[in-house]
């Protein structure tokens, strides 16, 4: 049999514990995406764990749809990126300042 | 800990590489200074995630983490990076917003000693089994049970999630198109209004899209490597 499932939401939620700390630690926005992706993946993860100790697919389902929602969050957020460069020169975070009251 | 015990040998041998993969590649998605060994790292991570996948029997998902996270999604980062010319290395050392990173360390040392206390000592196994349908059901393999979920229990969420992806794409669209002709704001800004320099005089303000940063370029020679960026 596997291991149980307390090993890994553990990991998971270390997982989730460094992707915060990037999103809150680094400055450059393309950086700060992948951070995001990685707290998706640890979300991914405790849902295959959850689906496999309920037996219930519903976890599978719902990491089916976090990956889409993922591809289409990354799409538009890479689009973003490449107009604030092209206006900016620059993808770290602190350079955006220009909506400063 | 009797769960791991209780484990065969061969599991407990893959889970502990995995996690030793998926977090070494986390860390070094955090402490890269290069943007492009953060995505490797990222796919390190990716991959190890997907065996953790497959160890659970979770093998479509694993197939579909390892084709749309680390064949599509980090290849689109890789592509921009590269793109936008930004991999150069960074300097991790400089810390514009004092104490951020102390705080931001505690706050993630916080929420993940909530998240632990909370999955050690809540009853988190909860709720009725089986609610979308059996994992185990009869003999049919997990891609069969997922299908069939998605395509009758959450046929709605799909369809909402085709009109997403239709939404992104044109939003991406839109938002890498270059602006047209009748714009005078959306042109490339040189890189000397950024510096707070002087912008030269001669400046074509509404010149074409793609000579628009390379006339600005001589001009703007002795200056940062913001500069560099731009010409790249």
């Amino acid at each position: 049999m596997s291991i149980g499932p307390a090993w890994y939401l553990g990991l998971a939620a270390v997982l989730f514990a460094l992707g915060a700390i990037g999103v809150m630690v680094r400055r450059n926005v393309l950086v700060m995406f992948m951070c995001i992706e990685l707290m998706l993946n640890a979300a991914n993860l405790t849902f295959v764990t959850f689906s496999r100790v309920l037996g219930d697919v519903g976890g599978q389902s719902l990491v089916f749809f976090v990956l889409v929602v993922a591809a289409a969050e990354v799409v538009v957020g890479l689009g973003v990126v490449v107009a604030i460069f092209r206006r900016r020169a620059s993808t770290t975070a602190d350079d955006l300042h220009e909506m400063l009251g | 800990m009797n769960a791991l015990v209780a484990a065969t040998i061969p599991d407990a041998v893959t889970f502990a590489v995995c996690a030793v993969v998926v977090l070494s590649g986390g860390i070094g998605v955090v402490t890269s200074r290069n943007p492009v060994h953060a995505a490797l790292s990222l796919v390190m991570t990716l991959f190890g995630v997907a065996v953790l996948f497959i160890e659970q029997h979770a093998y479509f998902l694993a197939a579909v983490q390892v084709i749309v996270y680390a064949g599509a999604i980090v290849v689109l980062f890789l592509f921009v990076i590269m793109f936008l010319g930004v991999d150069r290395e960074e300097d991790l050392r400089a810390e514009p917003l004092r104490g951020q990173r102390p705080l931001a360390l505690v706050l993630g040392a916080i929420s993940l000693a909530g998240v632990l206390a909370l999955s050690a000592t809540a009853n988190w196994v909860t709720g009725a089994h089986k609610v979308a349908g059996g994992l185990t059901a009869g003999h049919h393999t997990d891609t069969f049970l997922l299908g069939k979920s998605i395509f009758t229990t959450y046929l709605w969420a799909f369809e909402i999630t085709a009109a997403l992806l239709v939404i992104a794409v044109v939003g991406a669209v839109v938002l890498a198109r270059r602006p047209s002709s009748t714009r005078d704001e959306g042109s490339p800004t040189p890189a000397t209004e950024r510096d707070g320099g002087p912008v030269p005089a001669g400046e074509p303000a509404a010149a074409p899209n793609e000579p628009a940063a390379v006339p600005n370029e001589p001009a703007a020679a002795p200056g940062s490597h913001e500069k560099v960026e731009v010409a790249r």
